[in-house]
């Protein structure tokens, strides 16, 4: 498969980027996305130029790791995966390809294609936690009988892996859906409860202070996120952050 | 309530809240508007009370307009906002492959429907503030069916107002939805919901578009 390649390459985060092209050849269509970028800096290297610096990990679609904005899109044009898990054959001999970062102020780039999704830690850390004595007299969790429906819900919210697609996709750049997941996987839950009130109001606090966009709803985040992660998250949030104002 | 006022929830919140305000007063609006179709007497009559009504004129207008400029307004500052969280923008966005276009361009029907306002402000409310206190005319409870017709007469006015109905029927179609989710309210009566707002946004729209081409095409013989 011959395709070429528009690359968005940015020396560091204060310098301008600009995109480049990259014709190549002898791709495979079963090679996946990342596959193919190894193929490309592999030849970037034997030229003596410098590889293109792309955000990867587990390669498994569990870490969240890999981004990309492909042809206008976070992940690609397929649904339900991430850019490690899409593969070359969802596109044609021929074809052009348009290869950009995930763009938010709340994510700078730091090279190329890799940027600093560190924000959604800062998020985490605002209470994305629940506190518990690990001295040895630790409740076993199973102890405490949870509807399954909750635990379904709680569950379904805590397989958000942070990739930064639903940012990405928002045309606000709204962390929203991230927020939501990471704030009802735990009110969802018993556990959670205790500091549910605390929890929600410092993540959305922090969510705004670190510059996200506000949510309008277009649904485009639960569209693109690799997880299928709901809406109902983000209702759920807002209820919660609602609840948490009027107890003051 | 530390934070909450400058929150990106609170201005979701009062997005919703100023944006059902007003479709519960376009309820009220298109209600009295059909009656100009059925019966011109039932509409002087109402019109009548609307323009004379202490109540009305000094309590329910004033509240009215407040909901406008706050859900504009609020409209503007987050479109700014949201415009800074993504400085630099993306060479290919393929917004449509999920999302639909009246969602993510209610800025651009919100500001049709703002410069519609401005026609609709002129055409009839300074329309009445002149009559009744720059020139002080004595009350006269037969005028507005007349007054209301005559005003759809020419048709780049019947044009204008049909079209900004089509948009606010598309900025009705998301936003009304959207309100309840702004709330909190998703939940296994959200498809219900949707159903019943996505119809209040074409059935209301399409009975102000009737209502401006019925008088455009029935104009008062003398």
């Amino acid at each position: 498969m011959k395709l070429l390649l528009k690359i968005w390459r940015q020396k560091d985060a204060s310098s301008p980027g600009k995109m480049v092209d990259y014709p190549i050849d002898g791709i495979e269509g079963d090679m996946s996305f990342l596959e193919m970028l190894d193929v490309l800096n592999m030849q970037l290297i034997e030229k003596g130029d410098e590889p293109v610096v792309f955000d990867h990990d587990c390669r498994e679609g569990i870490c969240g790791s890999c981004s990309l904005m492909i042809n206008g899109e976070p992940h690609g044009p397929d649904r339900l995966i991430t850019t490690c898990q899409l593969h070359m054959r969802k596109f044609k001999d021929g074809d052009t390809i348009v290869i950009e970062p995930f763009r938010a102020t709340a994510f700078p780039v730091i090279k190329d294609l890799m940027v600093d999704r560190s924000a959604f830690d800062r998020i985490q850390q605002a209470g994305g936690y629940i506190s518990v004595n690990t001295s040895g007299n630790t409740v076993d969790a199973n102890a405490i009988p949870i509807e399954k429906e909750a635990a379904d819900d709680s569950f379904n919210a805590a397989t958000c892996i942070g990739c930064g697609a639903c940012v990405a996709a928002c045309k606000n750049a709204s962390a929203m859906l991230f927020t939501s997941a990471k704030v009802s996987q735990f009110a969802l839950l018993p556990q959670g409860r205790v500091e549910a009130t605390e929890r929600v109001q410092n993540m959305v606090r922090q969510m705004d202070l670190e510059g996200f966009g506000n949510c309008t709803n277009t649904g485009a985040c639960e569209v693109e996120c690799p997880k299928g992660i709901s809406l109902e998250n983000i209702a759920r949030m807002n209820r919660e952050y609602l609840m948490a104002t009027a107890k003051g | 309530m530390s934070g909450f006022a400058t929150s990106s929830i609170a201005r979701k919140v009062v997005m919703a809240l100023s944006g059902l305000f007003l479709v519960l007063f376009l309820l009220l609006h298109v209600t009295i508007n059909l009656s100009s179709v059925v019966s011109p007497d039932t509409f002087n009559t109402w019109s009548h009370f609307m323009g004379y009504n202490a109540v009305v004129q000094f309590l329910m207008q004033p509240i009215l307009i407040a909901g406008v400029i706050v859900h504009f307004v609020m409209g503007f500052v987050l479109e700014v906002r949201n415009n800074k969280a993504r400085a630099v923008k993306y060479v290919q966005y393929k917004g449509g492959a999920n999302a639909p276009w009246v969602s993510r361009n209610m800025i651009i029907s919100g500001l049709v429907i703002l410069a519609f306002l401005g026609l609709h402000f002129y055409d009839f409310w300074v329309h009445e503030m002149t009559y009744k206190y720059l020139e002080a005319n004595p009350e006269d409870p037969t005028r507005y069916y007349a007054e209301t017709v005559e005003k759809f007469a020419p048709i780049w006015r019947t044009v204008i107002y049909v079209v900004s109905f089509v948009l606010l029927s598309l900025h009705l179609w998301h936003g009304f939805a959207s309100s309840f989710q702004s709330m909190g309210v998703n939940n296994k009566y959200s498809p219900a919901i949707r159903n019943f707002t996505r119809l209040y946004a074409i059935v209301v729209p399409l009975l102000f578009i009737f209502i401006a081409l019925y008088h455009h095409l029935n104009p008062i013989t003398h």
